[in-house]
């Protein structure tokens, strides 16, 4: 049978789609522990989450949460720094730790022979970790290193510059990995101070997902975390700020990188926070608007105008309200219309020319379909089930993915287009070379550049 | 860790992988074209990486972007150039296996008819702008340029990067880019491989349907280039925009898959891998001369070479670090390392090779993998003998290897060092600038 190639297949009948299922139970020291077998190859994914983050760092100590989190594996358990790097490497596990803006997770991922022992090292990071003085000093040099060289890093400047001048004052203001001054400034007392205040087993869940079954899985977290005393109950909760100050008028920033050859742009403003009703409706949004390669702002920017390798729209969401943001890297001759073009789209989606029907139903289609391989491998599994715990998201999350999509019509995607983007506001950050890009933009009709720099 | 496959030839050339896995919904369609930046000439580079552009652009019989019908599909689309092979792949949702398949073969059966002026300008573009963002404007992103220049002689085809030389792209005619189009990019030069929730007999079936009547192409001559060799030690100075100078020193070493390969895999490992490798551990966590090392082994079709990449802590010259390397790789081939060591680096290697097995799909995953083996070594079942090269590796061996490749006077060794600071460099540097 040879091929019509008049037209392109249809898709055939939808696969049938299954979720993980998970059990959940509570140790008596408050630890929850969520369960998910994963059949197929021998392998276990760990996740363990404690909810604090780069907001909970205190106003003058940006960079407290990541440095804690980064001390953890700095020797624990009696082990030192070294002999604990040399356990985890003898099981071929390796520890990825992420301080995110609202939680701290550590991952670990291994062949599942070594689950227990992976799993009495990971408690001895979470529970007994030697926050050792010298240890201290080594790390926190090494970080102010990385700042410096970050000094150099379009993409790292330009989301330093966004965060603060979208921010402010708000403890979203600043990056994870903190600033210079207050990394210099910080204290071996102040990293010990905030893992007490953070580190407890009420307020942590392990999430273990690989091929074994619950009740194996169950037994072998209980096991490693049952010692884990908890402490006292008024430090427990740590609140995220919900609500921002809008900013009033729109800014444009430029970070100068004198004789650069692209300039790394952020436009945006305080979008959304997950736990909205919208967000379904607002993923449609992003998806058609700059969440994918075929969306209007990828389209016109990089396949029409041929400015940039790539543009893309993010709703950041968090706990808490987080950023909206288009990003993407424009030649520096080209900077000015890219951004005139950019706020062009960032509008017309709110009414001159709003979403179509076909343009929301790709969005969803794109979506839905594409949703089940976020479930392939065990990594995946529990990082979909570290977002339910993070943002407190109903069990049946997974399973009102595709329906809430799929309801949402070309005409939601206008109201929310108009409800969550503010062109007026937005704040533009530009990474670039200041001489020729400040007065394009004024020519432009731009208001005049504010020249920023970072530290 | 067998990975059960099947391979059909077509009567056209074309290689077809099957293997079935159905614990998710999904179905990954990966092609590799035998064709890389080593195909490409002096003076018409790029071109390899280009045509990855040109691909997504549409063929004769679907003549727009390729990314919304898949992506409308649920489909996950990328592709990748490197010197050796050019990749291209979708996961789809089961049910969009046809439309992947249709749209592949389009693109590799009647690509030209659909090629235009516009097209090629408009992705020149783009590639420039790409190699802005991750080359020019990114700090020591020039330095990969200085180092395969001077390991590589310019008749070399690993001389230049896949990303090409600007004025090469700026030169470049929509013939010859049509020319390199007809050389390479056909059945009798291609590896498809389908993996996941399908069944083997419709898969081949689909795959026979879809791919069976494009014409089979010219043949390929493989690329055979003379081994490179360094008469001595090259010390090159590149000045950049960067806050602290950065040390690369390259030697030669064998191709992926050579005798010696997986030791120098092995080596990277015991050296720069975690707090506790042997390089990390003297220059980042007890002499804090360096803010980060790593070492990897680039392992090519037809050479490989090895890399050791530290960055100097403030305050430090790069010959502080080629001092305190030196020290430590001489110790290496004086003692080898110990059995615990290559223990670790083994399971090490173990676990990121069943981490791998995990994803049907995108780089990396089964039917990657599957191409690779089959395209570099004829034999898609080689997972096994894979993972033997480094299991049955020996204390000795990683000791010899590295007392065979590691010689301090065969090597290139690179300074980046921030504008006008070249007392930063290693001494007696020679001054380049990239092209």
């Amino acid at each position: 049978m040879s091929v019509d190639r008049s037209r392109l297949p249809g898709p055939g009948p939808e696969p049938h789609i299954r979720f993980p299922e998970i059990a959940k139970q509570t140790l008596p020291n408050g630890l929850r522990v969520w369960t998910v077998e994963h059949r197929g190859l021998p392998v276990i994914a760990l996740m363990a989450l404690v909810p604090a983050g780069a907001s909970s760092d205190p106003f003058d100590r940006p960079g407290l949460a990541a440095l804690t989190g980064d001390m953890l594996d700095e020797g624990a358990g009696g082990r030192s720094a070294l002999e604990l790097q040399e356990a985890l490497g003898r099981i071929g596990a390796s520890l990825d730790t992420e301080v995110g803006p609202d939680a701290t997770m550590l991952t670990l991922a291994m062949i599942s022979r070594f689950t227990d022992r992976g799993l009495a090292l990971l408690a001895d990071i979470l529970m007994r970790p030697a926050l050792d003085e010298r240890e201290f000093a080594r790390l926190r040099e090494l970080r102010v290193n990385r700042l410096v060289q970050l000094r150099d890093v379009p993409p790292s400047l330009a989301d330093r510059a966004f965060s603060r001048l979208l921010f402010g004052a708000h403890p979203y203001a600043h990056l994870p990995m903190g600033t210079e001054p207050s990394l210099r400034a910080m204290t071996h007392d102040e990293v010990c101070a905030f893992h007490r205040r953070a580190y407890d087993p009420r307020r942590t869940t392990i999430v273990a997902v690989g091929d074994a079954c619950h009740d194996e899985l169950f037994q072998a977290v209980a096991t490693a975390f049952a010692g884990w005393p908890a402490g006292p109950a008024a430090e427990v909760d740590a609140a995220v700020p919900s609500h921002v100050a809008p900013v009033v008028g729109s800014r444009v920033a430029i970070v100068a990188r004198p004789g650069a050859p692209q300039s790394e742009l952020r436009i945006g403003q305080v979008g959304a926070e997950r736990r909205t009703p919208d967000y379904h409706a607002l993923l449609v949004l992003n998806t058609l608007l700059g969440g994918q390669f075929v969306s209007r702002i990828n389209m016109k920017l990089r396949e029409q105008r041929g400015y940039t390798y790539g543009a893309r729209t993010t709703f950041d969401f968090r706990r808490g309200p987080g950023p909206f943001l288009l990003q993407t890297s424009v030649q520096t001759q080209a900077t000015a219309a890219a951004v005139r073009e950019a706020f062009d789209e960032l509008s017309a989606i709110r009414d001159a020319r709003p979403a179509t029907a076909d343009e929301a139903a790709l969005a969803r289609a794109s979506l839905t379909r594409g949703f089940p391989r976020s479930f392939e491998t065990s990594e995946q599994v529990a990082r979909a089930l570290a977002q339910l715990v993070l943002y407190e998201l109903p069990d049946d999350s997974f399973e009102q993915f595709v329906p809430r999509v799929n309801a949402t019509s070309e005409d939601e995607v206008t109201r929310v287009a108009n409800a969550y983007l503010r062109p007026a506001e937005m704040v533009t950050v530009i990474v670039g070379d200041a001489d020729v890009v400040a007065p394009a933009l004024q020519s432009e009709g731009f208001p005049e550049p504010q020249l920023v720099t970072v530290e | 860790m067998d990975i059960a496959f099947t391979r059909r030839v077509l009567d056209n050339g074309l290689n077809v992988i099957v293997h079935e896995d159905h614990r998710c919904p999904i179905v990954a369609v990966n092609i590799w074209y035998h064709v890389g930046s080593k195909n490409e000439q002096p003076g018409r580079t790029g071109f390899a990486h280009l045509f990855e552009h040109l691909m997504f652009e549409g063929s004769e019989h679907y003549d727009k972007g390729y990314f919304h019908p898949l992506q409308e599909a649920g489909g996950l689309i990328n592709g990748s150039t490197n010197a050796d092979r050019t990749n291209y792949w979708e996961v789809v949702p089961t049910n969009a296996l046809e439309i992947a398949l249709w749209m592949d073969s389009d693109r590799m059966g009647y690509l030209l008819p659909a090629l235009t002026q516009a097209k090629f300008e408009n992705q020149r573009e783009v590639v420039l702008n790409e190699r802005r963002q991750n080359y020019e404007n990114r700090p020591y992103g020039l330095a990969p340029v200085v180092i395969l220049g001077a390991l590589f002689p310019a008749d070399h085809p690993y001389h230049w990067l896949s990303i090409g030389v600007p004025a090469d792209l700026r030169a470049a005619s929509l013939d010859e880019v049509r020319h390199f189009f007809e050389s390479y990019y056909h059945p009798r030069n291609a590896s498809v491989a389908l993996a996941g929730d399908i069944d083997q007999a419709s898969a081949l079936e689909l795959a026979r349907r879809y791919f069976g009547d494009i014409c089979p192409g010219p043949e390929v001559s493989p690329v055979h280039p003379v081994a490179a060799r360094l008469a001595s030690e090259v010390r090159l100075l590149l000045e950049d925009r960067v806050e602290l100078p950065r040390l690369y020193i390259s030697w030669h070493t064998p191709g992926l898959f050579r005798k010696g390969d997986a030791e120098m895999d092995l080596l990277a490992d015991v050296l720069t891998s975690g707090k506790s490798s042997r390089l990390y551990r003297a220059l980042v966590y007890e002499q804090r001369i360096a803010t980060e090392v790593a070492a990897i082994q680039n392992s090519r079709e037809a050479a490989g070479f090895f890399q050791v990449i530290a960055t100097a802590a403030p305050g430090r010259t790069l010959n502080d670090l080629r001092r305190a390397i030196d020290e430590e790789l001489a110790r290496l081939v004086a003692e080898g390392p110990t059995t615990d060591e290559l223990e670790r680096a083994q399971v090490q290697f173990e676990a990121q090779f069943v981490f791998g097995l995990e994803s049907v799909g995108g780089f990396g995953g089964k039917s990657d993998q599957l191409n690779a083996y089959n395209v570099f070594l004829g034999d898609p079942g080689w997972f096994a003998r894979d993972l033997a090269r480094y299991r049955e590796a020996t204390t000795e061996g990683l000791r010899a290897a590295a007392a065979r490749y590691l010689d301090p006077a065969e090597r290139v060794i690179a300074s980046v060092v921030p504008r006008g600071r070249p007392e930063l460099a290693v001494s007696d540097s020679t001054p380049v600038v990239p092209s």
